[in-house]
């Protein structure tokens, strides 16, 4: 196929040539820093927190009355012993946040009491003897906590533990280059020795602003004494809805000075999830449908405006097929115009896309565009344009040589 | 003229007719194009609202370096609140015309009435001047006083909501409540009022929940050791003394301040008293940095606290740049659909029509287009108004909703939209050479 004659033919289009090449651009510029961004949601969606969540459900339980904490102490630990008696409870414990929980405590860690010198920030678990076994944690070295190292804090208490157990990403960014266990770190002024690491486990945040020091969390062996608590509970395989039914009416049952909110009190972790990512999801999926409209009307306005073309040129394409030439040469002829303008467009849009991105990275701290997105940008497109121009090209192949005497 | 402007019209909707797919195609990208913006900004507008606009020149939060510069990376803000100290320094000086220290409560409620379980509800502690300088209105009683500030009284003021729950509506002033283990007699009970951003709140919230249920004195809060519900943030804390009054007494930040300054000198004065209570620390040792004081207004502490969310200024965003590809596709069809007719614009202009009446015609043309468009463009704003718990958080869908101005804007932006790009094309068919045309006939 000659592209030079096609070339001339659209400088006769300029204007036609020109608003399909700039929709295409625009398209382009938009729909792969669009995929970038739906993608970038879903990899968050999937994030993995590292417990077992289609095991575990979370009460949140607040008392009422503001007991102290002697009564606070005691009414915990019979909440404890009445969960665990629920059928189909096979573990809980008491804490103060979980993963996905989007709330907690945050300290700063470091070699030394100098809190300046902190060497990274980590989230907080409060823990006993059964959190590593309820949330389904690996420890990967050293052990869990014993019953006697549990303490408890009171309101306002400063947490200053003896002992704790960290991730393995903590471990290895505090003592790169030897094992953490037996290592003191400080969390308070007085230092914390290392007795185990587990193998993954996220902070409570899921916003990317706390992503930096999101696989650094430090279990603690505490109970937080205060009057809001959240029970973290691993039910028996395929008990999640019996158990998930049951727990609220058993403790209210125990004791009624409590609240446990009946729309939103007792979650799976399939609810926590869903609640934690909710703007990432909506962010997907508007940006999917924009993305798919957006691609229809383009390719329906190259439809629109080849079949245009199409009709304006009936006359000549009329003479070329009197003139020998085939209706392959037709088809190929409009297939190739419009490749002409879709290229002419994507490399335009090539260069938009990443002014875009840059842009957005400067307002929304978004990543670099990954240049397959950009590929896969222009694939879309120059796919998109060659099906819609199809066609009216076909339509266009089947103008008989007669046509080429008719006047209009 | 007006019988042409009909013919124009008549000729247009032939025209249209013509090529149904063409003019359905253009109407629908339109109506999406616009609508998807007319959605979006609906949120935007919701989330970036002036939540006091006739007070908001006069409110203003102030923050002074409590933890010093060596605390903050680089370009990281001083901390966005107050420690008990501070706030209470600033308090008994009350520099500003009003001033209150703030800080979010997390209660049970105990219901009278046995049979009822306890439930959980949310308000803040604060001062008389809450009131008077958030213009809250009050369906029954009203706020307390500074002498009741000052007698730490066990008072407190309702939400109408809260009202309603308990005591059916009714006027519950000089009735009281248990809220966990103290009573509190109602003095007022709030009108439905929910400033949107919760501008005294944001940097706590993300500022759209639902209303507080009460209200009540800080100086009582602190007396009953309530902790606070919203973020308390403490910096090299190892040196705490342990208790309430060892929380109190801590660099831990956790308590939010307003002002009321009425004019520019006011805000000046206040500038100068902060600037000089951050050198007076200095000099009693307690900071070792320069003074570092800040004043936002209003709508300067909502960006400070960057209340819109990235999710719905990168929406708006994206949906601008949609209408904006669905625009140049409308030129296109246009363009396509104008120069298709160029053999009749020959003919007419050759038979006297002007330019002028050229333009004329074919813009009532695209304007019909254009109205189509805004009608097709309302509906699915319609269907977009409904979906927006689909895509954003259900706190600020609530906010959302079809109003008067939303479907004129709709229908304006949609014509306008239109119009503009019937322009190129219009231009065109109005330069067809009359003679040309009848040549190559």
């Amino acid at each position: 196929m000659q592209i030079k004659p096609i070339l001339a033919a659209l400088r006769h289009h300029k204007a036609g040539t020109l608003l399909i090449a700039a929709q295409i651009a625009l398209t382009l510029a938009i729909v792969c820093n669009a995929l970038f961004i739906i993608h970038a949601r879903l990899v968050r969606l999937h994030q993995p927190s590292g417990i077992d969540e289609a095991s575990l459900l979370v009460i949140g339980n607040q008392w009422a009355g503001k007991p102290g904490s002697d009564q606070m102490a005691s009414l915990m630990a019979a909440d404890l012993d009445t969960l665990r008696k629920v059928p189909g409870v096979a573990n809980v414990y008491a804490t103060n946040t979980f993963p996905l929980g989007n709330g907690g405590m945050a300290l700063g860690v470091s070699h030394s009491p100098d809190k300046l010198k902190s060497v990274t920030t980590s989230g907080i678990y409060f823990a006993d003897e059964n959190a590593l076994a309820t949330l389904g944690l690996k420890l990967v070295e050293g052990r869990n906590f014993r019953p006697d190292e549990i303490g408890q804090l009171d309101r306002q208490g400063y947490v200053k533990p003896d002992v704790v157990i960290i991730t393995r990403a903590l471990a290895a960014l505090m003592f790169p280059q030897r094992s953490a266990i037996g290592q003191p770190i400080y969390i308070s002024a007085k230092p914390s020795i290392v007795i185990g690491i587990v193998d993954e486990l996220r902070t409570p945040w899921v916003d990317t602003s706390f992503a930096k020091w999101a696989d650094y969390s430090t279990l603690i062996p505490y109970r937080e004494l205060t009057p809001i608590v959240q029970y973290i509970v691993r039910v028996q395989p395929g008990q999640l809805d019996e158990v998930m039914h049951r727990v609220r009416a058993a403790l209210y049952a125990a004791n009624r000075l409590r609240v446990i909110s009946p729309k939103d009190g007792v979650r799976s972790f399939a609810q926590v999830r869903e609640q934690a990512y909710r703007d990432d999801r909506g962010m997907a999926i508007l940006m999917s449908g924009i993305s798919v409209i957006l691609l229809l009307i383009t390719g329906a306005g190259i439809v629109g405006l080849t079949s245009f073309w199409v009709g304006q040129r009936r006359k000549q394409i009329g003479v070329r097929r009197a003139l020998g030439a085939t209706r392959h040469d037709i088809l190929s002829y409009f297939l190739t115009e419009n490749l002409l303008i879709a290229v002419g467009g994507v490399v335009l849009g090539g260069v938009l896309a990443i002014g875009l991105n840059l842009w957005l990275m400067k307002q929304f701290e978004l990543d670099r565009l990954a240049p397959g997105y950009l590929l896969a940008g222009v694939v879309t497109l120059l796919l998109l344009g060659q099906g819609a121009v199809l066609a009216p090209a076909l339509r266009a192949s089947r103008v008989p040589p007669v046509e080429a005497t008719r006047s209009i | 003229m007006e019988s042409m402007l009909a013919y124009y019209l008549r000729l247009g909707v032939r025209s249209l007719r013509r090529n149904p797919v063409l003019t359905v195609l253009m109407v629908l990208a339109i109506g999406v194009g616009v609508a998807a913006s007319m959605t979006t900004y609906a949120v935007f507008r919701a989330v970036s609202a002036n939540p006091l606009p006739d007070k908001s020149a006069q409110l203003f939060a102030p923050l002074i370096d409590v933890w010093g510069p060596q605390e903050r990376g680089n370009g990281d803000d001083i901390p966005d609140a107050f420690t008990y100290t501070d706030a209470m320094a600033l308090m008994r000086d009350r520099k500003a015309a009003r001033q209150t220290a703030i800080y979010p409560l997390n209660h049970t409620l105990i219901p009278a009435d046995v049979s009822r379980e306890p439930f959980y509800v949310t308000g803040y502690a604060a001062y008389a001047d809450f009131f008077p300088m958030f213009e809250t209105p009050f369906v029954y009683g009203g706020g307390w006083n500074r002498e009741q500030d000052d007698a730490r009284a066990a008072v407190v003021v309702i939400s109408s909501q809260l009202n309603q729950q308990l005591f059916g509506g009714a006027n519950s002033v000089g009735r009281s409540v248990r809220l966990d283990d103290h009573d509190y007699r109602i003095v007022g009970v709030m009108a439905d009022w929910n400033p949107r951003p919760r501008f005294y709140d944001v940097n706590n919230s993300g500022g759209f929940n639902d209303p507080p249920d009460f209200i009540l004195p800080f100086t009582q809060a602190v007396d009953t050791h309530t902790d606070t519900a919203g973020n308390n943030n403490c910096y090299g804390s190892a040196g705490r003394d342990p208790g309430w009054d060892g929380w109190l007494r801590s660099n831990c930040v956790w308590v939010s301040l307003w002002v009321e300054l009425p004019d520019s000198a006011a805000v000046q004065a206040y500038r100068d008293y902060l600037q000089g209570y951050g050198a007076e620390q200095n000099r009693a040792g307690r900071f070792h940095w320069p003074p570092n004081a800040q004043l936002f207004d209003l709508t300067q502490w909502l960006q400070h606290e960057k209340v819109v969310p990235p999710e719905t200024r990168m929406s708006l965003l994206l949906s601008l740049g949609f209408l904006l590809v669905c625009l140049v596709n409308t030129v296109g069809l246009l363009l396509a659909k104008f120069m298709r007719r160029a053999g009749e614009i020959g003919v007419r202009r050759a038979l006297g029509a002007s330019r002028r009446e050229i333009w004329t015609q074919y813009l009532a043309e695209a304007a019909m287009v254009g109205v189509a468009g805004g009608v097709v463009g309302l509906l699915l704003t319609g269907v977009g108004m409904l979906s927006i718990g689909l895509v954003f958080d259900p706190e600020i869908a609530r906010m959302t909703h079809m109003s008067v101005g939303l479907i004129g804007l709709t229908l304006l932006c949609a014509l306008v939209a239109t119009v503009v790009a019937a322009f190129y094309p219009t231009w065109r068919a109005a330069h067809v050479q009359p003679a040309w045309q009848l040549k190559s006939q």
